[in-house]
């Protein structure tokens, strides 16, 4: 047996198959890489079955609610259920930040994914109340826009309609607040430099 | 077995390895063909009214991947949202969409990890093509090694097994 060429053989086998377990080993088989943050936020229009308590973010009960219609701001798009057991772990920072981002122009809108809005409602007197105003998702088409597979899912839309970031479980106070600071100063940025901030033309192969 | 022969044999397996590599190219030109022309109205037919739309429609389900499941396709989960994904793939057909652009909604929203077989494209031809070529170079290495192992013992000398004359 010639034992350098078994090695060699061996090695040669051994060493790249090892390499790709491994680098196997570092990847989270649940969590489905999203195509979307970098490119534009699909558009929706939906209606308001919760109208928020903060008075800045308030609106009515059946009011249609229009992405494109936050041109320049930013825009939290949170998905949530009241059935999602950790949808209860954010609940109260999304309603804090909610608050403390209001007059900077942030906007968040919790989308009610798979449930009812009955259920919703009591959910969020259960809760000790909302900030922001909880839209309706009927046949979770928007959901599916958004490429959701669970909830609690959140969107960070930017000014210019750019999905900035999507995070999957409960939101973290202290990440989500230096997102929303780095795009605020972004934005003053390129306000003070004339940039135009326009809304990104809604994506062609949305579900509405 | 002679030069020759081993030559054709190794042609005839390159013919066989193309032929299977290219396989789901042409599979894939297949689905991606618009079999309807757009139509007015984007309400589907009810499931069972439209067999032709029915099967188009099953055929894109089966190969999209159920996000809330494990391994299992929209067309064979119960899932809610399974269900409302079947939905809106009938809808995207009965508004006029081709396969292909049903397909390139989902990934659009989910990636490539959408689809339950990659599509034979860039780095995911390796997934189609390293298994044949795990066989074939494996038969090649079994077949040198099979030829190694029968091929006659040469010896010099006295070792001929003649009979020594004294």
């Amino acid at each position: 047996m010639n034992w350098k060429r078994a090695i060699v053989t061996v090695a040669g086998v051994g060493i790249p198959v090892i390499a790709l377990l491994s680098y196997g080993m570092t990847r989270d088989p649940r969590s489905i890489p999203s195509p979307l943050p970098g490119r534009a936020a699909p558009v929706f229009t939906r209606a308001v079955f919760a109208p928020g308590e903060d008075p800045t973010l308030r609106r009515a009960v059946g009011d249609s609610i229009r992405l494109a219609d936050h041109n320049g701001q930013v825009v939290v798009v949170n998905f949530w259920a009241s059935w999602c057991l950790a949808c209860r772990d954010e609940h109260e920072t999304l309603s804090m930040i909610a608050r403390r981002y209001a007059d900077q122009g942030v906007r968040f809108y919790g989308l009610l994914y798979n449930d009812e809005p009955r259920n919703g409602i009591k959910w969020i007197a259960q809760m000790g109340g909302q900030a922001y105003p909880a839209l309706e998702d009927p046949s979770a088409r928007t959901a599916i826009d958004y490429g959701l597979y669970g909830v609690p899912e959140t969107f960070v839309v930017d000014q210019r309609g750019i999905v900035a970031h999507k995070y999957l479980g409960p939101v973290r106070p202290g990440e989500l607040s230096q997102l929303l600071d780095s795009l605020l100063l972004a934005g003053a940025r390129s306000t003070t430099t004339d940039a135009p901030v326009t809304r990104a033309l809604p994506s062609p192969d949305s579900a509405r | 077995m002679s030069v020759a022969r081993q030559k054709r044999l190794i042609a005839a397996a390159l013919l066989c390895l193309t032929a299977v590599v290219n396989a789901p190219q042409r599979v894939a030109a297949q689905v991606s063909a618009p079999t309807a022309a757009p139509t007015a109205t984007a309400a589907a037919p009810a499931p069972g009214v439209d067999p032709a739309f029915d099967d188009r429609a099953k055929a894109i389900s089966s190969r999209l991947r159920c996000p809330v499941c494990q391994g299992e396709s929209i067309q064979d989960s119960p899932a809610e949202l399974a269900t409302q994904m079947k939905s809106l793939v009938r809808e995207q057909l009965a508004s006029g969409k081709s396969e292909t652009q049903v397909f390139d909604y989902f990934i659009g929203k989910y990636g490539q990890w959408i689809l339950l077989e990659p599509r034979a494209e860039g780095i995911n031809l390796l997934v189609y093509g390293l298994p044949i070529l795990f066989i074939v170079g494996g038969g090649a290495l079994l077949w040198g090694a099979v030829a190694r192992w029968t091929r006659p013992v040469v010896t010099t000398g006295n070792d001929t097994g003649a009979p020594i004359d004294d």
